[in-house]
């Protein structure tokens, strides 16, 4: 079957989610996700970099000796990762000092090697950049799905302002921003998708 | 001897908070792709575990070095990302090569998750935050073969209780990645409660 940007799209953002479909690119999903804020920085990280790589990838192609492929797709998408990087040490410096290492990591994040592999390196330039988009966005809805749950029960804040209802009749989960929490939302979220996907396929 | 000792002992206490206290995999979320891919059984979880301590002793020895005397003398610091990268994927090339030559039945087993150590973020993991640490040369050993080791525990863990698990009958929803997330998640919990012990 031909890829059509529509099937494309569909296939990134539900059909075949990197996260609950593939589940690649947990590290990142798990660890960023207890503030919104951290949480939306490192999307547009992720985003930009499936993005740029896969364009670059699938541009390179033809030319890429098949035997050392992996090392010089790495090469590329660490390059962008050093943008990313300093994109937003320069934007946001104190929201740097607590994702840096995560935005390093998004080099190794799995999802961007998984588009890279499986898809850039067999397709047209435009395709591949709407695919890796697209990959990007599918990330990105179930970050900031947690993201929206692990702040206000753990904290009590949304983006930093503080939510009506603390300390009146709601106190703080703490455990839902330490790491178990972290765990817990994403097995659910993965449960709710998996499940939803389930009982459609009985149904059809 | 007395000095010997002291020197000795923050090594040790190093090796234990990389490895509980701050476990790689279940605090800081990192090497949790090739968890859920390879954690189905005891036996392929340990081979991989002990691949990894190796690896992530030795690169974060390797890359220590590169950055404080090949790095930051050229003041070339914002090229820490790729230097770090290539250095892993180049070692675990070797060590993939090593590996098929003397164990066909481990090269055959862990298949494609060896290459897939390159892109372990443990592993890189480790060489980013042994960069915010104050250590010498032989601590960051410790703390990259602690980071391994703390790594090869849970993974080791999770493996065994899997192999329970298969044999439930869980919602179909759940099953694969779902229900690993929550087993992690418990042992998070259980982590949680070596917090404070040792703080280094």
């Amino acid at each position: 079957m031909a890829d059509t940007p529509r099937t494309v799209t569909a296939k990134a953002l539900w059909a075949e989610n990197p996260i609950f479909r593939q589940v690649l690119g947990i590290c990142s999903t798990l660890a960023v996700t207890n503030l919104l804020a951290n949480t939306l920085f490192m999307c547009f990280g992720v985003i930009f970099v499936t993005s740029l790589s896969n364009l670059t990838i699938s541009l390179l192609r033809e030319y890429i000796p098949k035997r050392v492929r992996m090392i010089v797709q790495v090469l590329i998408i660490a390059s962008y990762v050093m943008m990313v990087d300093i994109i937003i040490k320069a934007l946001n410096p104190d929201i740097h000092r607590f994702i840096g290492p995560y935005v390093g990591l998004i080099i190794t994040n799995c999802i961007i090697m998984g588009r890279a592999e499986a898809f850039a390196s067999q397709n047209k330039p435009w395709i591949s950049l709407l695919d890796g988009f697209a990959s990007g966005l599918g990330y990105s809805f179930i970050l900031i799905a947690i993201a929206l749950v692990r702040e206000p029960l753990g904290f009590g804040t949304l983006l930093g302002y503080t939510l009506p209802a603390k300390d009146l009749w709601w106190h703080q989960w703490t455990i839902m921003v330490m790491p178990p929490g972290a765990f817990f939302m994403l097995a659910i979220v993965t449960w709710a998708c998996r499940g939803l996907q389930v009982s459609k396929e009985k149904t059809t | 001897m007395e000095t010997e000792l002291a020197g000795l002992l923050p090594v040790v206490l190093i090796f234990a908070s990389a490895a509980f206290t701050d476990n790689i995999l279940l605090a800081r979320f990192l090497g949790m792709c090739s968890c859920l891919g390879v954690s189905r059984k005891v036996d392929t979880s340990i081979g991989l575990g002990v691949a990894v301590i190796f690896v992530t002793a030795s690169t974060a020895g390797i890359n220590y070095l590169v950055y404080h005397y090949l790095l930051a003398p050229l003041g070339l610091e914002y090229l820490r990302l790729i230097t770090f990268i290539v250095v892993i994927a180049a070692f675990v090339q070797l060590v993939e090569m090593v590996v098929e030559r003397f164990s066909p039945t481990l090269y055959n087993a862990l298949g494609i998750f060896l290459p897939l150590i390159t892109v372990n973020c443990a592993i890189l993991g480790i060489s980013l935050f042994m960069l915010n640490k104050p250590y010498n040369f032989v601590q960051t050993l410790a703390f990259g073969a602690g980071g391994g080791f703390g790594w090869f525990v849970a993974i080791g863990m999770i493996g065994a209780i899997r192999e329970k698990i298969n044999e439930a009958s869980l919602p179909k929803g759940l099953e694969g990645p779902g229900i690993t997330l929550i087993i992690i998640g418990i042992m998070a919990l259980a982590f949680v409660g070596f917090s404070g012990m040792v703080k280094i």
